[in-house]
């Protein structure tokens, strides 16, 4: 009896040690991984974010990963109703900073915002209408640039024998 | 350094006799340009006055510019195309006598698309600018149907190549946002009015109609101008002159 309960105690803790050294490699796997880009098992986002403005964001990297959104909804209602133009949560402060080195976006494969929100398989709204492009990169490309408005056209001068009246 | 109340209240009254001390001398002056930080006011209201004798027929840098400053392009689909500022062609059948005007949102004291809107999309901020919050709007277009002056235009096209200042997009409604990101910039004028003045025509003024020294109220109060359907009793932010 007393041999039985000291087999049974001896087999737990080699569990429990086994356990806890699987967890803690996990753990340490999941961390190079999101500063790698790479994992053992799961792939990681990899953006090219330009590195060049600086170190820090507006918030400590853990606060903006999960409370990005919140900063940038509250900062949208300020701006467009009130006119409170502060940089420091503008979503323009967000593109001016983390825009690709290369393409001047955060959008694309290896776009800052685009990367980890098609991993995590969310939605991004924003830049259907917002630009996503730093503003000194702003330039309009030339298929854009084929389409801009004729002024006559705009203004409805040209339009042949409809003149409004009164 | 202690203060007792009798030596603040005694501060104060020192401060109140160097405000009046100094007559003529505004302590506080009312800035055009805010701080970033500081939240519109209805301190004041910025409108438009347009001249239309002084606009030239065939002449569309107003619209133009508008659309450079914004970023409004066109799909060659003029009857769906965004127009922030048309142009209007005005003809007296009686006389023959043809005059041209820019006409874009009036900005009203009390706008028809605020009262119609489902959603609150549409508002109007403290400083009378009239505007459509693209967030909330879902594109219903009843502000277009009940604006008198044809001013909204709804986004049909998927948008490309937007400005940053002016974010753009398919299914919501927009106008004329009389240049706010100018305004809250303190550039105290439009892309419109920058144009029109560049042409050499200056018949487009930008001011503040509250502010009694601002050249636009001194423009209103000495000479004659008229609201476009001033039957509707809307207080229209644009005025015009010579129609």
């Amino acid at each position: 009896m007393r041999t039985l309960n000291l087999q049974r105690i001896l087999a737990s803790l080699v569990l429990a040690t086994g356990l806890a050294m699987a967890s803690s490699a996990s753990l340490a796997h999941e961390k190079e991984g999101i500063e790698s880009g790479l994992s053992g098992r799961v792939p990681m986002p990899v953006h090219n974010a330009n590195t060049d403005k600086g170190d820090e964001c507006v918030q400590p990297e853990e606060v903006m990963r999960r409370d990005h959104m919140k900063f940038i909804l509250h900062q949208r209602d300020k701006t467009m109703h009130e006119g409170i133009r502060t940089t420091q949560y503008s979503l323009k402060n967000c593109v001016d900073c983390h825009a690709d080195a290369k393409t001047g976006s955060v959008l694309g494969k290896e776009g800052f915002c685009e990367s980890c929100h098609a991993y995590a398989a969310i939605k991004l709204d924003c830049f259907e209408c917002h630009s996503a492009v730093r503003e000194a990169a702003a330039v309009t490309p030339p298929s854009a640039a084929r389409n801009l408005v004729s002024p006559q056209k705009m203004a409805g001068v040209p339009v042949k024998g409809k003149k409004h009246e009164h | 350094m202690n203060i007792n109340r009798r030596q603040f209240l005694g501060m104060g009254g020192a401060a109140v006799a160097a405000v009046t001390l100094a007559p003529g001398f505004k302590l506080i002056e009312l800035a055009q340009a805010r701080s970033p930080e500081e939240a519109t006011s209805s301190l004041h209201r910025w409108g438009l006055l347009i001249d239309s004798s002084k606009c030239a027929d065939g002449c569309t840098s107003c619209v133009s510019a508008c659309a450079d400053e914004n970023g409004i392009q066109s799909h060659n689909r003029p009857a769906t195309d965004a127009q922030w500022i048309r142009k209007v062609t005005l003809k007296d059948k009686q006389t023959g006598h043809v005059q041209t005007l820019p006409l874009m949102c009036q900005h009203c004291e009390e706008p028809p698309c605020v009262d119609v809107c489902p959603t609150g999309a549409s508002f109007k901020r403290a400083d009378g600018i009239v505007l459509v919050d693209k967030h909330i709007c879902i594109g219903c277009r009843y502000c277009m149907m009940a604006c008198p002056y044809k001013a909204r235009s709804f986004i049909h096209e998927v948008t490309t190549g937007q400005k940053s200042h002016a974010p753009r997009g398919k299914g919501t409604v927009e106008s004329c946002t009389l240049c706010v990101h100018k305004v809250d910039r303190g550039d105290g004028s439009t892309a419109c009015a920058d144009a029109c003045k560049k042409e050499g025509h200056e018949a487009i003024l930008f001011g503040d109609l509250k502010d009694p020294s601002s050249e636009i109220s001194k423009r209103l109060a000495s000479q004659p101008s008229t609201q476009l359907r001033a039957d509707l009793k809307l207080n229209t932010g644009v005025r015009y002159q010579g129609i």
